[in-house]
């Protein structure tokens, strides 16, 4: 089954919301076309297209709830699966937390579907890493890259009036570039909704540029050091305050967000305050859909504003129990920036390190967010405004909360994807103080 | 069945955990999962439509892959049942090689016409990609075994116990806790079981039933006044077994520091998470760690996870030539140094075996995904690098003309590639107990369960916390230890290895979702080992104040 329009998603659904005859019912379709190619060696590795589309019934009778799955679309198998959420419903103890389902709710019209990429054939996708791989022996440099493009939809409708569609496209690509020799090793990654973005002959430059300038690091001594960190290593550091923004976890106590005797931070200064993160479903440059999996309509939320933090997100049953509005979680988020370029900040750093990308993170302690990493793919010593020489990759241990307090300066916000979840992210490349590496690293 | 019975199908919400959702099927009632859609004599008729298929076309190498993949997960937290998801999915997978390329291509279209198209889709994908192809694929030779089956040896399905049964067990565990001073507890119990079904051009076709489980939670202490909570997660490994697991065995139980327990072949979930309650109380107050040089007494439920990151790992072949470059990284262990027959991995007490067949292990079977027959075999002896870890298609870089057999794919949907094979620290050979082992310390620290882990994409550089630290003073286990983290490099660190526990206090860890390749695949393995002893390991202190 293809994409389906919004047309012929609403017929299905209400179809399959014809046959239910239990007390409250919703319905949710998905489905998803991606397309990829990975490559090694400056070699094709594996490629691949995967459709897949599911639906999910939801039947409650009173606050006993029955949820069952099914990918097949014929009637027959359409009843079955209503018939078989409702069986399960009446076996289901009664659940607490159970929340009646929304009423009809208003949104935006989403911004997220291009037809450029939902028609990206297979012989576009291979010129794309023929480009690439171009590049690579242009440079006489080793090329690994993946390149995955996908086209989805979702859509959703309930017994007490509710309907909601949204289509969206997308194209994530990244690459690795080493020398032959094993010195020196770089790397770049685009994520776009408009595949006509991509190019993938400028982000294989990027990558061959780092690779080639980072062979032969020199190694200095761990410590605290100024950092400029370029959007994709700082991505990774700062989704892990998006990732903690629960409100029931703040207010259980188990959160870098929860404070003593119960409260929490919400309403409190937290960083430095030029920091605002913020998600907006009808940004331009990151448009996410504008409701989410529950039906609740996603709008312009502000997270973070001039370091207070002003929102946390919950859950429709722990907004009820707290009185409060029940604001979803943020889709993508975007962290506000200055108008200084990269360069520009090199040239103002006096002495500093470079980091382009960080790998590995892990929680260390959930109480102060403190994460460990490691630079990798190109880190670089900077003296009185220029990038000096490469140097040896560093672990670090860090909290993305004592980084943003220990602020120096903000450049303008790129769209970058985290290696660690895949999101994508608006933020801008930022100078930091007394960022702590605690070892070195052989690693290329 | 009953009402408590009930089992709650939800797509893909898993009560806000970080599960890899791409290896979930399509959600079922549990007693679906006990009914078998096909026999082997159906399954033989698909696959032989695949290959001759695959003939027809100009392949001169195919394998199919027909399966059905189960599984069971169930969540809770304190007195009730967040989710119960039970899901299926069934297809086939066919790989060919066509002009020297492989191809792959999957259907959940199970009939003669679905698998025939897939198998051609296959041909015509292998076809495009010979022009970006620099050699030919080249396959290290296999016998033909016929019609062969294995199965995972287990005692009781996981999947013909009620699920109110398990559930009863996990709610057991969280009121243990919760009686026992933890403000919060959550638990978990996943099952799964893999139908395979393989055929391939070289003559097999293999039958195969694998089974796994994996019980765990986290319970969590809070001290209102100060704000501070801490949390203390299940000393219990994954293990490549059926329901028997979980039924406490008192054989399998090891004594360890100050009234705690360690588990071998069969776990008490509730006598654990009622000790992980009064631990999570202590770790509050614990003292902090003072930076420096600790020698370090490393569980096998801890150290299972360091040989995985720093031993597993690196000695992946597909890695060391650069194929996971992108992604999971490459590796310090060149060939060149396996070549040298003199690179001094770690100390002599140092001897690390990989081994597919080892009983209960996560990733034992009879045969991989590409029909190879499974077997052991040295990576680290007497401290030499000695092997990697290589498939069909790579051994002959390293001069082998035999498979390891450690060919996996997640499911039939993905195309199968090399991953690690259970990889285990061998028992040392004089009798030597870990109390004896704390006894010889002096300034120490004994680390218990898998805790923060972090290493870098060449696996030189490690940093390793744990889920309960212990310090040790001149032979003596004093307290409790909070803020400990090591940080070592690979080869230092096994060079510090002075002694390793005997057989009678060897175990399995296990790793459920090993993440490799892109788009990214799961894999479960497991990695044995006795209690070791490791001298001068630089220990951080991870505390911080926000």
């Amino acid at each position: 089954m293809a994409i389906l329009t919004k047309d012929e998603a609403q017929a299905l659904l209400k179809k399959v919301l014809g046959d239910s005859k239990a007390d409250e019912c919703e319905v949710n379709l998905n489905g998803t076309d991606r397309g990829n190619i990975r490559y090694a060696r400056n070699s094709v590795s594996t490629s691949g297209r995967i459709s897949q589309n599911t639906l999910v019934v939801a039947s409650a009778f009173g606050k006993k709830l029955g949820v069952a799955t099914i990918n097949e679309f014929d009637d027959a198998s359409l009843e079955k699966v209503v018939r078989r959420s409702e069986e399960l419903a009446k076996l289901a103890p009664e659940n607490p937390e159970y929340v009646p389902f929304l009423g009809q709710q208003k949104y935006a019209d989403p911004i997220t579907y291009i037809p450029a990429t939902a028609g990206i054939t297979p012989s576009q996708r291979s010129a794309a890493v023929a480009q690439s791989l171009q590049v690579a022996r242009d440079n006489k440099v080793v090329a690994a890259g993946f390149l995955e493009d996908n086209t989805r939809y979702g859509a959703m409708i309930n017994s007490k009036g509710l309907f909601a569609y949204n289509t969206a496209t997308n194209v994530d690509f990244s690459i690795t570039i080493r020398t032959e020799d094993g010195k020196g090793s770089g790397y770049a990654t685009r994520g776009y909704n408009d595949v006509t973005k991509l190019d993938t002959k400028i982000v294989t430059q990027i990558a061959t540029n780092k690779a080639i300038m980072s062979a032969s690091a020199k190694a200095i001594e761990p410590g605290k050091y100024t950092v400029i960190l370029e959007p994709t290593a700082a991505a990774v550091l700062i989704e892990r305050i998006f990732f903690g923004l629960d409100a029931r976890q703040a207010d259980e106590g188990r959160s870098f967000l929860s404070l003593p005797g119960g409260k929490t931070r919400l309403g409190e200064k937290l960083v430095d305050e030029r920091i605002n993160i913020y998600s907006d479903p009808l940004n331009p440059e990151l448009p996410t859909s504008t409701w989410n999996g529950d039906g609740r309509p996603q709008e312009r939320v502000s997270w973070i504003e001039k370091g207070v933090i002003k929102n946390l997100s919950y859950s429709r049953y722990w907004a009820e129990k707290k009185g409060v509005k029940a604001v979803p979680g943020p889709d993508g988020a975007i962290m506000e920036g200055g108008t200084k370029t990269l360069d520009e900040l090199i040239k103002g750093t006096k002495k500093g390190i470079l980091v382009t990308r960080l790998y590995y993170i892990r929680d260390v302690d959930p109480q102060s967010l403190l994460l460990t990493g490691l630079t990798r793919d190109g880190t670089f010593y900077i003296e009185n405004g220029k990038i000096q020489y490469p140097v040896k990759n560093f672990r670090f241990n860090e909290s993305p909360v004592i980084m943003l307090n220990n602020l120096e300066e903000l450049g303008k916000p790129e769209r970058t994807v985290s290696d660690e979840s895949n999101a994508n992210y608006l933020i801008p490349p930022m100078k930091i103080r007394d960022f702590t590496f605690t070892s070195l690293s052989d690693a290329v | 069945m009953k009402r408590r019975d009930f089992v709650q199908i939800a797509g893909l919400g898993l009560g806000g955990m970080m599960l890899p959702l791409d290896m979930l099927g399509n959600p079922v009632p549990a007693e679906a999962l006990l009914d078998s859609p096909l026999t082997t004599v159906q399954k033989k008729q698909f696959a032989d439509a695949a290959l001759n298929t695959a003939r027809t076309n100009g392949a001169t190498y195919a394998d199919v892959r027909i399966g059905r993949y189960l599984n069971q997960f169930i969540t809770t937290r304190e007195n009730r049942v967040q989710n119960i998801v039970s899901t299926e999915s069934f297809g086939v997978g066919v790989r060919v090689i066509a002009k020297g390329t492989w191809g792959f291509a999957s259907t959940n279209d199970v009939s003669t016409d679905g698998i025939k198209k897939a198998t051609e889709r296959a041909i015509a994908i292998a076809k495009a990609n010979s022009k970006f192809q620099t050699e030919p694929v080249r396959l290290a030779p296999v016998p033909g075994y016929g019609e062969v089956s294995w199965k995972t040896p287990i005692q009781k399905n996981s999947f013909e116990v009620p699920v109110s049964e398990k559930v009863e067990l996990l709610l057991g565990a969280n009121s243990g806790a919760l009686k026992n001073g933890a403000n919060f507890a959550s638990s978990n119990l996943f099952q799964v079981n893999e139908q395979k079904y393989f055929a391939s051009t070289d003559g097999s076709y293999i039958d195969q039933d694998v089974h796994r489980i994996w019980p765990t939670f986290t319970v969590s202490v809070i001290d209102r006044a100060s704000g501070k909570f801490k949390t203390r997660d299940a000393m219990s490994a994954p293990m490549g077994m059926g329901y028997e697991y979980m039924i406490p065995k008192n054989e399998d139980k090891l004594p360890g520091p100050r009234g705690m327990f360690l588990y071998r072949n069969s776990y008490d979930i509730i006598e654990d998470a009622t000790i992980a309650a009064k631990q999570a109380k202590e770790i509050i107050s614990a003292k902090s760690v003072e930076p420096g040089k600790y020698d370090l007494v490393l569980e096998p439920n801890h150290l299972g996870l360091t040989i995985h990151e720093s031993v597993g790992h690196p000695l992946e072949l597909d890695r060391i030539l650069g194929y996971e470059a992108n992604y999971a990284g490459t590796s310090f262990a060149s060939l060149e140094k396996l070549k040298s027959g003199t690179f001094n991995y770690g100390s002599k007490q140092v001897n690390i075996i990989a081994d597919k067949t080892q009983v209960g292990s996560l990733g034992a079977v009879g045969y991989d995904d590409e029909g190879v027959k499974c077997k052991q075999w040295d990576l680290i002896k007497d401290g030499i690098l000695v092997n990697f870890e290589a498939i069909r298609d790579q051994v002959h870089i390293l001069g082998q003309n035999e498979s390891h057999g450690c060919c996996y794919a997640q499911s039939w949907n993905d195309v199968q590639f090399q991953r690690m094979p259970n990889v285990s620290l061998a028992p040392g050979k004089e009798p030597y107990s870990s109390a004896q082992m704390i006894k010889d310390v002096e300034k120490g620290i004994y680390i218990a369960g898998r805790g923060s882990y972090s290493i870098d994409q060449q696996r030189y550089n490690f940093q390793f916390g744990g889920t309960t630290f212990y310090e040790i003073k001149n032979g003596e286990v004093v307290g409790m230890l909070n803020d400990v983290a090591y940080q070592s490099n690979t080869q230092e660190f096994w060079n510090s290895c002075v002694k390793v526990c005997d057989e009678k206090d060897y175990r399995m860890f296990g790793s459920f979702f090993d993440g490799k390749g892109q788009p990214s695949q799961v894999s479960a393995v497991s990695h044995g080992s006795s209690t070791a002893r490791f001298n001068a390991v630089n220990v951080i202190n991870t505390g911080r104040t926000i």
